[in-house]
């Protein structure tokens, strides 16, 4: 207890530099994440009036789930309303890159893939878009996980992730869940 | 020392009135907290219907949130002016007419809620809009606490007046850095409240733009945490060294962490919509930075009580780089409280390092992982010194001894083993993808099934906090009922080298509040404005009658 006031200084100082290194260990762990691994939050300021959402181009019915394009990218494009995904499931590829794009006319939603990188808020007024890779085969739930309303527990959309031989676009490049 | 009847007479009923009123509301809240968690479970739950669970989550979030810590912390901070600073509260008529702005505030708010016509927990989540009395409620409690708030600034002002160039006691010091904390934090929610959700409740708007309004109460929800924990702090700094029988090891770093915790709690919270598309990955990546930094003030206090409670072990007796953790006076409630505080601060504060890690946040966002952790922060590390605090301060608002500390004693570490047992499976079901927010789960699905045995450990951790939560409202009861002894005197933690004078800058807040403002500028000036720049399509007002 016969501390000097430098010796109380000394060990601050001490300390002091244990709490530099930490904090900079962690925000040089992020970084890292960030720019090497491309780690980043889903992070597009995209506009879209969810008062026509579902007149708009891109989020009309017809124009909703899972579709290749020309050049073999896959695009899958969701409405999150209450209390549904549109579609309620959803087809993506084994161990191929999707963009997953989604977007609500009504209220805030949010969701979750269990296993993987997609965990977005979907907030009328912008589209949400995540990129990312399935590496597990099968059928895995996709949650609404945001509160939406009375009938949000019942919010509950399915995601089935399949092998090259059952992801077979039609003429239109459209994918769909295969039926049990 | 002296005690809070030689100083103010009246000033005891009026801290009392707000403290239980916290703590008979917060004992219900925790009720309905143990109810929801059976509700989830595969255990066949009593009244489990999404209209009850909701009503119940909206009851139990806007209690624990806006009722226990803000009328806690208003009765233990006029607690603190009268006797840190050893002189009458100024103006206690205007202390009584806040404490009244409150009751009528947390009046309005519960009758929409009981009647289940506020089901939007205490979040609010526009473009869902209720009955508008449930806001205007919440606003009258806060307004009531900016009352509490010119009344700790005028207090401390008119102290340095009479005390010329002497230093503000640390435990006043500490009580006002969290009311200017508290003033700039209720901007952002006060601001949602009165210009976009208020309107479309009362039907002048139609519309919302839902992403400044999340923005709006992001500035809030982060800052609001450290508004709750502050008090924690303040008994870990100038109660529990003395509790010891020890000193404070750092008057000066006291300071220096108070100070830190108002610039860096405030200028973060858009790490709460790190998986919101209506911001850039810029500004959400200059928050984390400035997220990290709040870990700073924590671990100097970690250090300094360590320091503080080691002189108290050594002079017990204590020897060894460990030793003295032994000798230390666990029997008694605030040592005992800042130990178990500081065991799940460790815990919490380690999970929140995970959320604000910029995109692992995609890990555990809206699951499990996060209702744990700000159960292990708020529930745990602070609400346990709450309940110490109170022991600490009761005998002197009420005159009357402590008998025994034992039920003290064993009603905290009922809080703390339920604390443990309730949030430890929940973190685990996080990462496993449990989601938030719904009423039931459908254990017939495999994936579900398999959490079964975790869901069920913590409602038995949840059983265990119902338990502590009522025993400690037994144990005030018991203490005010108690045998009438000497009023005992208030002292707070003698620092080894107490202060004589001290800079100004750490004996004030003028220069601090300058610096809040610069950091409130560049972290929230572009993410604001960028909504009147280019204001976004808006949604339609959903009004839930």
């Amino acid at each position: 207890m016969a501390s000097s006031h430098q010796e109380i200084l000394r060990t601050e100082l001490r300390w002091g530099a244990v709490m530099g290194v930490l904090v900079a260990g962690i925000l040089g762990l992020i970084i890292y994440a960030a720019l090497a691994l491309h780690i980043s939050p889903p992070s597009n300021v995209e506009r879209i009036d969810p008062k026509t959402l579902q007149l708009s181009d891109e989020f009309t019915e017809q124009n909703l789930g899972t579709q290749v394009s020309g050049d073999g990218r896959v695009t899958a494009r969701i409405v999150a309303t209450q209390y549904a995904f549109l579609p309620p499931c959803v087809a993506v590829p084994l161990n191929r890159p999707i963009t997953l794009r989604f977007a609500s006319p009504d209220v805030i939603h949010g969701l979750l893939i269990a296993g993987t990188n997609v965990n977005t808020m979907v907030v009328p007024g912008y589209v949400s878009q995540v990129h990312a890779t399935f590496t597990q085969p099968g059928e895995t739930p996709m949650p609404c996980h945001e509160f939406c309303g009375l009938g949000h527990s019942a919010m509950l959309g399915r995601v089935q992730v399949l092998p090259a031989d059952q992801f077979k676009p039609d003429a239109q490049g459209r994918v769909a869940c295969a039926k049990h | 020392m002296r005690s809070i009847d030689d100083i103010d007479r009246r000033t005891a009923p009026l801290v009392l009135a707000h403290l239980w009123l916290a703590v008979v509301a917060f004992a219900a809240a925790a009720v309905l907290g143990g109810w929801q968690m059976w509700a989830r479970s595969p255990l066949p739950a009593p009244f489990s219907t999404p209209h009850n669970y909701f009503l119940s989550v909206t009851l139990h979030g806007t209690v624990m949130a806006y009722v226990l810590p803000t009328f806690f912390i208003m009765g233990f901070g006029y607690f603190v002016a009268v006797t840190a600073l050893e002189r009458p509260l100024p103006a206690r008529w205007a202390a009584w007419i806040g404490f009244g702005m409150g009751v009528v505030g947390v009046v309005l708010a519960a009758v929409p809620v009981l009647m289940g016509r506020a089901s939007v927990l205490y979040t609010f989540y526009p473009p869902l809009s209720v009955a508008a009395s449930y806001y205007i409620g919440i606003i009258l409690v806060v307004v009531g606490s900016w009352i509490w708030s010119a009344l700790m600034i005028l207090a401390m002002t008119a102290w340095k007046r009479e005390n010329r160039g002497e230093a503000v006691p640390l435990v006043m010091f500490a009580t006002v850095a969290n009311v200017m904390l508290w003033l700039w934090t209720t901007v952002g929610m006060g601001c949602e409240l009165l210009f976009q959700v208020i309107p479309g409740a009362l039907g002048w708007t139609e519309t919302v733009d839902v992403g400044l309004s999340r923005t709006l109460f992001s500035w809030t929800l982060h800052a609001i945490v450290y508004f709750w924990l502050l008090p924690a702090y303040i008994a870990f700094y100038t109660l529990a060294p003395r509790a010891a029988g020890g000193r404070l090891y750092s008057d000066t770093m006291g300071r220096i962490a108070f100070i830190l915790f108002l610039l860096y709690s405030l200028p973060v919270g858009i790490h709460h919509l790190f998986m919101d598309p209506e911001h850039g990955t810029g500004f959400k990546f200059l928050q984390t930075v400035l997220t990290s930094l709040v870990t700073i003030p924590t671990l100097m206090t970690v250090f300094t009580i360590s320091a503080s409670l080691e002189i108290a072990g050594r002079l017990r007796g204590g020897h060894g780089p460990f030793g003295w953790l032994w000798t230390l006076p666990w029997d008694r409630p605030m040592v005992l409280a800042t130990g178990l505080s500081f065991v799940m601060l460790w815990f919490g504060g380690l999970g929140g390092i995970v959320n604000m890690s910029y995109g692992m946040n995609a890990m555990i966002h809206n699951t499990s992982w996060v209702t744990a952790h700000f159960h292990l922060i708020f529930g745990g590390t602070t609400v346990i010194m709450y309940f110490a605090i109170a022991y600490e301060i009761w005998p002197t608002l009420t005159g009357r001894a402590v008998q025994s500390a034992r039920a003290m004693n064993m009603q905290l570490w009922l809080w703390f083993i339920g604390m443990m047992v309730t949030t430890l499976p929940w973190h685990w079901l996080g990462l496993q993808g449990q989601w938030r927010r719904v009423a039931e789960f459908n254990y017939a699905d495999p994936i579900v099934a398999a959490w079964a045995p975790y869901v069920i450990v913590s409602v038995i951790g949840g059983l265990v906090l119902v338990v502590s939560a009522l025993m400690f409202v037994w144990n005030l009861f018991k203490l005010q009922r108690g045998e009438v002894s000497v009023a005992a005197p208030m002292s707070y933690a003698v620092a080894v080298y107490p202060p004589g004078r001290v800079p100004g800058m750490l004996n004030g807040f003028t220069s601090w509040n300058v610096a809040v403002l610069v950091l409130m500028l560049v972290a929230y000036g572009y993410p604001i404005a960028q909504f009147f720049i280019e204001p976004a399509p808006q949604a339609i007002v959903q009004r839930i009658r």
